[in-house]
């Protein structure tokens, strides 16, 4: 098969390598129809996240046929399935309390040493991303291996177009679970750090939930043109001081809720992004956190800070007094895709959540790695990549 | 008061001489030395602690003089007679066990065939020295063994319905002592890393029926 592999920072191509076939008894094989570049898969590419290998496949959002099935497997050869990026195996502790993210069977034994280290307790699995993950081949690819296929995938009724129920797999329970994290009420002004696809979704999510403004922080235009159609407010933080403007915004109180949706690689020529920046150039590890330690400040006091963003490491000059001294709750973790996919398949069916409107282009498979340049390079216009492995080049 | 205006000022700046330079590592070395000082004060070193609750084999400074002691705790949602019952039929164990490649049982003797270091084999011979059914099994190495080891696991009710708690304890002489272990350690053939790998299988086998791997095809 063709499948979009991983060589090293900035560095990836479309290689053939074997197809995949059940190894364990719950396995089932799809066939890919679409599969989408996720801001985490540049995390990868900038070479920032530990554990990968040259030659890994990528790819965490991805949908398509059953075409085999192992004897565990509840799935039928022929059936359409949105796989969530989480490998979850549906009985241990965290899958029974729906922490699905958190499985405990899912990250292969020998894979599970270097997150025990890092984190103190092992990761569960997830598709298409790093050894610390579990090292799962992922699906920008022809086919893929599902493991657990009676737990993750959701069949999807015939009439829905792939680019209707593909972000099921992702973005769209990530930027849910964000607003979600954030216990967003009537009342609220919720403030999104980030206008990529997941800051985006989650500015939908809070809408929905009920939130009375919203407020997204980027500095491209298209970005914020998008999240002020959903309804949003925009700022501009090349142009404006974020939290002086977000004091005024929100009747001098501060937002009772806000959404780091940037992560790790934060840019914004701040003096601690700078620093950051040194930090992870010269391989000390840190994390880039200017969006989240101004998320922190920003908010009011008791507020709600929610982390959908990546973070892999260790972040400096973490202003804990802030979290401490005004009595703040985060959330943070990998989503729980499977606790959110039912009711969010039944939202999209009945016109509530729109989730086409951010993909910009389609690709074939083979002009993946022409979707990474521009993804990472022109995030103006390159807003969401969906490769189709049937698209004739 | 005047503000001089005009010429910038040019004053040589001196080199820091060895005095200087000497000073500056002294007081250093000397705020260093406070703070592990203090910290050592707060932390309470050299004061008189009665024995914990802790397990042995987690104490700061082994008690267990030539073994090495090395152990694990799994919860696993099953039953406690289901697991004991996997446990207790060792042949069950090749599946899970990542560096055993064969087990033979005959009555209360058990011959496993390890992969060591750098495709070395190691026979063990262990008997069975206690097993009460349901809760606890105990194995030490015969006198022909390749290794001197001894060992038990254990088998509790997890609190409310988490199922049962498993823990396993190896003791072992390292072949080649300290350096040997190191060694082991780095093909990841030590036993402390294959035991925690070995009970987690055991926890994906026992809960899910099948053992988590990435392979993408049964032969790789």
């Amino acid at each position: 098969m063709r499948a979009l592999t991983w060589q090293g920072k900035h560095d990836v191509r479309v290689e053939t390598m074997p197809d995949p076939e059940i190894v364990n008894p719950r396995d089932a094989i799809i066939e890919v129809t679409s599969t989408a570049i996720c801001g985490s898969d540049l995390h990868l590419y900038d070479g920032v996240i530990p554990g990968m290998l040259a030659g890994d496949i990528l790819g965490h959002e991805f949908m398509g046929r059953v075409v085999d099935t192992g004897p565990g497997s509840t799935l039928q050869k022929g059936q359409r399935v949105v796989v969530p990026f989480t490998i979850s195996c549906g009985s241990c502790f965290f899958c029974s309390h729906q922490q699905y993210a958190a499985c405990d069977n899912s990250n292969p034994a020998e894979k599970q040493d270097v997150s025990e280290k890092l984190y103190g307790h092992a990761t569960g699995g997830l598709f298409g991303y790093s050894h610390l993950t579990g090292g799962y081949p992922g699906g920008q690819a022809e086919y893929v291996r599902v493991p657990f296929s009676d737990v993750g995938p959701i069949v999807i009724p015939d009439g829905m177009e792939d680019d209707d129920v593909l972000f099921l797999s992702d973005i769209l329970p990530t930027g849910w679970m964000a607003a979600a994290n954030a216990d967003i009420g009537p009342d609220d002004t919720v403030v999104v750090w980030g206008c990529g696809p997941v800051g985006l979704f989650a500015i939908q999510s809070a809408l929905a939930m009920g939130a009375a403004r919203v407020i997204g922080i980027d500095h491209y235009p298209n970005r914020l043109a998008l999240a002020r159609k959903l309804g949003a407010q925009v700022i501009d933080y090349t142009q404006t001081h974020v939290l002086e403007a977000l004091m005024e915004l929100s009747g001098g109180l501060g937002p009772d809720a806000v959404i780091d949706a940037v992560g790790m690689e934060a840019h914004g020529f701040a003096p601690d992004t700078v620093m950051d920046n040194f930090k992870q150039t010269v391989g000390v590890g840190a994390d880039s956190g200017h969006a989240l330690r101004e998320a922190l400040m920003a908010v009011r006091k008791g507020g709600r800070v929610s982390v959908p963003g990546v973070y892999g490491g260790f972040l400096d000059k973490f202003p804990l007094g802030a979290l401490m001294e005004k009595g703040l709750q985060l959330r943070t973790g990998q989503t729980h895709v499977q606790k959110y996919t039912a009711e969010l398949l039944r939202r999209i069916q009945e016109g509530e959540l729109d989730t086409t409107f951010l993909i910009s282009h389609r690709l074939p498979l083979e002009d993946a790695a022409r979707g990474y340049d521009n993804f990472k390079t022109n995030q103006n216009d390159w807003t969401k990549v969906v490769l189709k492995p049937g698209l004739q080049v | 008061m005047t503000l001089k205006t005009s010429g910038p000022i040019h004053r040589p700046r001196p080199q820091p001489g060895l005095f200087q330079t000497l000073a500056l590592a002294g007081a250093l070395a000397g705020v260093a030395g406070y703070a592990i000082w203090t910290t050592a004060r707060r932390h309470g070193a050299g004061a008189v602690h009665p024995p914990d609750d802790a397990p042995g084999r987690t104490a700061t400074r082994s008690r267990f003089g030539r073994h090495a002691v090395t152990g694990r705790t799994v919860t696993i949602a099953r039953p406690r007679q289901e697991v004991y019952e996997f446990w207790r039929d060792f042949r069950n164990l090749e599946g899970v066990m990542e560096n055993v490649t064969q087990i033979e049982a005959e009555g209360a003797m058990t011959r496993w065939t390890i992969r060591g270091p750098a495709d070395t084999h190691l026979r063990v011979e262990t008997e069975t020295v206690s097993d009460r059914p349901g809760e606890q099994i105990a194995w030490q190495s015969t006198p022909g063994s390749q290794i001197e080891t001894k060992g038990k696991i254990m088998f509790r009710d997890a609190p409310g319905r988490r199922g049962t708690e498993v823990e396993a304890i190896i003791a072992y002489v390292p072949p080649g002592g300290r350096v040997g272990q190191i060694i082991a350690k780095l093909f990841q053939a030590e036993p402390a890393i294959q035991g925690r790998r070995d009970l987690k299988r055991l926890k994906m086998l026992l809960e899910t029926g099948e053992v988590a791997t990435s392979a993408n095809r049964k032969s790789a």
